[in-house]
């Protein structure tokens, strides 16, 4: 199958995987970038605290703060896995 | 009054230098009374790039230190009238520079130029965020290569909010985004990001795009910006970031590969 994908050109050309990689750090980084600077010890922490009770990878945490005219809310999300 | 241009990037070597030097030579030519300064302290480059090595007293950071006056740093261009340029240190390091002194600096330079060019450092540490801090625009220096539009990115980031402009609330730095070392063969072969695509990721207004060119290292061989040497693509691409700089609309040229006919494939060799 890749042969024959190859023969026909069809190869994903390296300019197209790094636009996809590209839009995929952009985002996170952008996603981060008005966040509080106490974002990523929280995150590393929180980590570290859930580790202690379930393994999970490093991906499998993400937080994020929304912050509103009147009140902020901080959103954790946890990939735990299947057991 | 004049206005404050960082010329920056974040990735080290994708031609802040060659660009500060292009584009500071580009709007003196234009009639602006124009100064780049280099601050990349401990590591210039500018006043080779210039071809003023040779008539460096003092620097920028002996005006900060108080050392020397402006106009005993400031180094006349030996062919464009109009266009100055303040050297960055070689000895010192990069702690040698102030905010407070780098602001009385940009002060007093304000009510004589039109165009004050700032030449940052690599990184997006100390010295990359004062080569920033007091800028009206910035251009951002962009190849077309994952790890340079990372970079990039990050600067925009600082940009919006590490800035004097930020952080007093005031209009925005204006982003414009400079596309260098594009080689069209290339992006046509797929192996290298379209400038499409560059600007769709960054998100922000492009203000040229200068191809990768044998007239570059020519022209840093001899000390002479690579803006003066018109028979060139890079030249012209340059001459046209400028226009548009100064608000003119020039359509985009050199982003396009010019397939060979069959007789130069033929006998020509290759592609690159
Ligand atoms: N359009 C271009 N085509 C070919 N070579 C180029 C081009 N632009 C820059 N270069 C080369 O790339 C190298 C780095 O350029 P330059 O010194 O301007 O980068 P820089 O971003 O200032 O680097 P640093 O981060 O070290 O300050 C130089 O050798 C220069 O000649
Ligand atoms: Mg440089």
């Amino acid at each position: 199958m890749k042969l024959l994908d190859f023969l026909k050109g069809e190869r994903k050309k390296s300019a197209s995987v790094a636009k996809e990689r590209l839009q995929i750090i952009v985002a996170h980084q952008r996603s981060q970038r008005d966040q509080p600077d106490y974002m990523p010890m929280l995150e590393r922490e929180l980590l570290e605290v859930i580790r202690r009770y379930v393994q999970v990878d490093q991906d499998a945490i993400n937080i994020n703060l929304d912050r509103d005219e009147d009140c902020s809310v901080l959103e954790l999300n946890v990939t735990l896995p299947r057991t | 009054m004049a206005k404050i241009i960082v010329v920056t990037s974040g990735k080290g070597g994708v031609g802040k230098t060659t660009s500060a030097a292009a584009i500071a030579t580009g709007l003196a030519l234009r009639g602006n009374k124009t100064i780049v300064i280099d601050f990349d302290v401990g590591l210039r480059n500018l006043d080779l790039v210039m071809g003023c090595e040779r008539r460096v007293v003092y620097d920028l950071v002996n005006v900060i230190q108080g050392e020397a006056g402006l106009n005993q740093a400031m180094i006349r261009d030996k062919r464009v009238d109009n266009l100055f340029i303040l050297p960055a240190s070689q000895t010192r390091d990069k702690d040698a520079l102030t905010s407070e002194g780098i602001e009385r600096v940009l002060e007093e330079l304000n009510k004589d130029f039109d165009y004050i060019l700032c030449d940052s450092p690599a990184g997006i540490e100390q010295g990359a965020q004062l080569a920033m801090y007091y800028a009206d625009a910035a251009v951002v220096v962009t190849n077309p290569e994952v790890s340079s539009v990372r970079d990039s990115d990050r600067i925009l980031g600082l940009l919006a909010s590490k800035t004097r402009r930020a952080e007093r609330g005031e209009d925005p730095v204006k982003e414009h985004l400079l596309i260098t070392r594009y080689n069209p063969a290339r992006v046509d072969d797929g192996d290298m990001l379209n400038l499409e695509d560059i600007r769709e990721i960054l998100a922000i207004d492009l203000i040229g795009l200068i191809p990768e060119s044998e007239a570059v290292l020519r022209a840093s061989n001899q000390g002479i910006p690579v803006a003066h040497d018109q028979g060139s693509d890079a030249g012209q691409a340059y001459v046209d970031t400028v226009s548009r700089l100064l608000g003119e609309d020039v359509p985009l040229r050199f982003h396009e590969y010019q397939k060979k006919g069959l007789l130069s494939r033929m006998f020509g060799g290759g592609r690159r």
